[in-house]
């Protein structure tokens, strides 16, 4: 172990003399020899000493973790009953010696283990507690918008058109192109998927009710509300997070504007109105896939489409679809809007809140979904 | 490397930086010495903040050259850059720590993934390091998100610093803190890099963090650089530079 020159690898020997022991320590002390010292510095055998010197005449180099390990070692030392001495240290280290030495009195902090079991627990009922806050706070957020709804709709003057209009430019009209590709699609592989089931009873003929029933019934709505959740949903949360981020919202309260009235508003106003147009759009062109596909693999032209279209579509069909997409746009509004005053005032809880604000729509939209059809069946629509 | 003459550790040399159709650095030249701190002071939208990230090969030079440890930054990539930077250490101006992980956490990042170090040692060198900028030892467990702005930026020197760098850069450290938190901070640095034996390039806005921590000035103007001590830049003939040493604030401080 024994070395001359100060860009050496580091060194220490143990020199007894009666009951005084000399640890000497000489070459680089620094971060790369670090591991090598480590555990034969905590397991030093000095027993029967009283007086240990450190001589640190030899020492070519030292960096904070050596330094850091000549004065773990005497504390060690020094916790065992023994005497500590350090000798020849250079007045170039002094300094560094001095700083840990004075700043790292209290003792490394224990970290407690990430996974045990009482972590494990204790991050499921936060969660839970988490949950069910969040569940609480959106009924609360539920209540502050309808009051704030019904003040405008006593005051129609404190609406904001513009606002208003733009919301529904962006939600509704720029949602049109994907919308329609992604209806279209989705009726031709219903139609086609159909149609090869029912040939096998030659009741090919049938696809044209599963289509009708199925895009305007279901299909054509939870479409419509899943891409404007992906879509606006997620941009509600971003817009609004961002601007808590950048303490927009604290400027518009201290501007005597109501943030609900300026921001959230516009935006449930904007996507009530054009997710029931929206439906409709998809609906029809859901259908047109359908149609397209029937005509391709089936044969069955356009004229007889429709005829068929007619006969299966009776009663509330079409309607039942159209009704459930205000709710859907209100589910997809709250919990958007919500999730955006929810951000907290650093950058990544955006992305997060965007996130959960895209999830927890689709959730409830399904959740909804399911509740109408429960209730439609009940009532025997 | 002898110690008997100061060395330049940053050496820029006709620096041209163009950005956005402006140009913010033309041609010059500064030195930093081994062992001094330089303090980069110059109007908003100077191009401090560019200079530091050129210096750090965050930003292509348009022309000129930039050596650090006498090698052009430019130049390097690799492992060789990855030499470099771990001689470097840098604070940026919200300390830029990594929000997922807790403050210890974000101190073994740096020696986990350049030094072989125990976890067991890597966590007595975390608590070293946040005790030497002064951070209580219950930080080390907690979130950047739940720590003031002082204590990110004294955790952010922490990970700046756990690698023993030779030459650190600081981003307006003192920027957003309170005067008492901002002197503590002044007194850390200079205490830090007498007992580390660091070259630091601190940008700053603050007169009393350059009267209380730098060797040296250099003055970012009309795009040129202007280099003196606080003394002799004051008596400039160049109206922002009177202007910020010897108008009210700068009197103020200096006279402190």
């Amino acid at each position: 172990m024994q070395g001359s020159s100060a860009e050496d690898s580091a060194w220490y020997t143990i020199e007894r003399e009666g009951s005084t022991f000399r640890l000497v320590v000489g070459g680089s002390w620094i971060i790369s020899e670090a591991r090598r010292l480590d555990p034969a510095l905590r397991e030093l055998d000095t027993a029967g000493t009283a007086r240990v010197e450190i001589d640190c005449g030899a020492l070519g180099r030292l960096d904070t973790i050596g330094a850091w390990l000549l004065l773990r070692t005497k504390r060690i030392l020094e916790h065992r009953g023994i005497v500590v001495q350090p000798v020849n240290v250079r007045p170039e280290y002094r300094a560094l010696v001095h700083t840990i030495d004075f700043e790292c009195r209290a003792p490394p902090v224990e970290l407690p283990p990430p996974h045990s079991f009482a972590s494990r627990l204790e991050r499921i009922g936060r969660g839970l507690c988490h949950t069910l806050n969040q569940g609480y706070q959106l009924i609360g957020f539920f209540g502050l918008v309808v009051y704030e709804t019904v003040a405008t709709v006593v005051q129609p003057r404190r609406l904001r058109v513009a606002a208003l209009v733009h919301q529904m430019e962006e939600t509704g009209l720029n949602a049109l192109p994907i919308v329609g590709l992604l209806s279209f699609l989705v009726g031709v592989v219903f139609g086609y998927q159909g149609s090869d089931q029912l040939r096998q009873f030659g009741a090919e003929l049938f696809t044209v009710n599963l289509l009708g029933i199925g895009f305007l019934r279901e299909l054509g709505g939870l479409m419509a509300a899943i891409i404007v959740a992906g879509r606006s949903g997620s941009a509600f949360a971003a817009q609004i997070g961002t601007m808590k981020v950048s303490e927009e919202l604290d400027a518009i309260q201290v501007s005597g504007l109501n943030t609900v009235e300026v921001l959230v508003l516009p935006r449930l106003l904007g996507i009530i109105i054009t997710l029931p147009l929206l439906t409709f759009y998809s609906n029809v062109m859901g259908l047109i896939g359908g149609a397209a596909m029937c005509y391709l693999d089936l044969g069955i032209t356009i004229p007889a489409f429709l005829h068929q279209l007619r006969s299966a579509v009776v009663g509330w069909t079409f309607w039942i679809g159209l009704i459930k997409a205000p709710v859907f746009a209100l589910i997809i509004a709250m919990v958007g809007c919500h999730q955006g005053f929810q951000v907290e005032r650093n950058a990544s809880s955006v992305g997060r809140h965007t996130t959960q604000a895209v999830v927890e729509s689709i959730f409830l939209v399904i959740v909804a979904d399911a509740a109408f059809s429960i209730t439609f069946s009940l009532l025997g629509i | 490397m002898s110690a008997a003459e100061p060395q330049a550790v940053i050496r820029i040399q006709g620096l041209l930086t163009r950005l956005g159709g402006r140009v913010l650095h033309d041609h010059i030249d500064l030195d930093v010495l081994k062992g001094e701190v330089l303090g980069v002071v110059g109007g908003s939208g100077s191009g401090k903040s560019v200079l530091l990230r050129s210096i750090i090969g965050l930003q292509q030079p348009t022309e000129g050259r930039i050596e650090v440890f006498g090698q052009n930054v430019a130049d390097l990539d690799g492992d060789e850059l990855v030499r470099m930077q771990i001689r470097w250490g840098v604070l940026f101006q919200d300390g830029a720590l990594f929000g997922d992980q807790t403050v210890a956490e974000n101190v073994q990042i740096p020696l986990r993934e350049h030094s072989d170090l125990t976890q067991q040692l890597m966590d007595e060198v975390a608590s070293v390091k946040l005790s030497m900028v002064g951070l209580p030892q219950d930080a080390a467990s907690k979130y950047p998100a739940e720590l003031s702005g002082g204590m990110r930026k004294r955790a952010g020197l922490a990970r700046a610093l756990a690698l023993d760098p030779e030459l650190l850069f600081l981003d307006e450290p003192t920027a957003g803190l309170d005067p008492i938190s901002a002197a503590q901070f002044d007194t850390l640095v200079r205490d830090l890099q007498r007992s580390l034996q660091l070259t630091v390039f601190m940008v700053t806005h603050d007169i009393d963090t350059l009267r209380a921590t730098t060797d040296r000035i250099a003055v970012l103007v009309d795009s040129k650089i202007k280099v003196g001590t606080i003394a002799s830049l004051r008596d400039d003939a160049n109206p922002w530079i009177h202007e910020y040493f010897a108008g009210v604030r700068g009197r103020a401080a200096l006279a402190a």
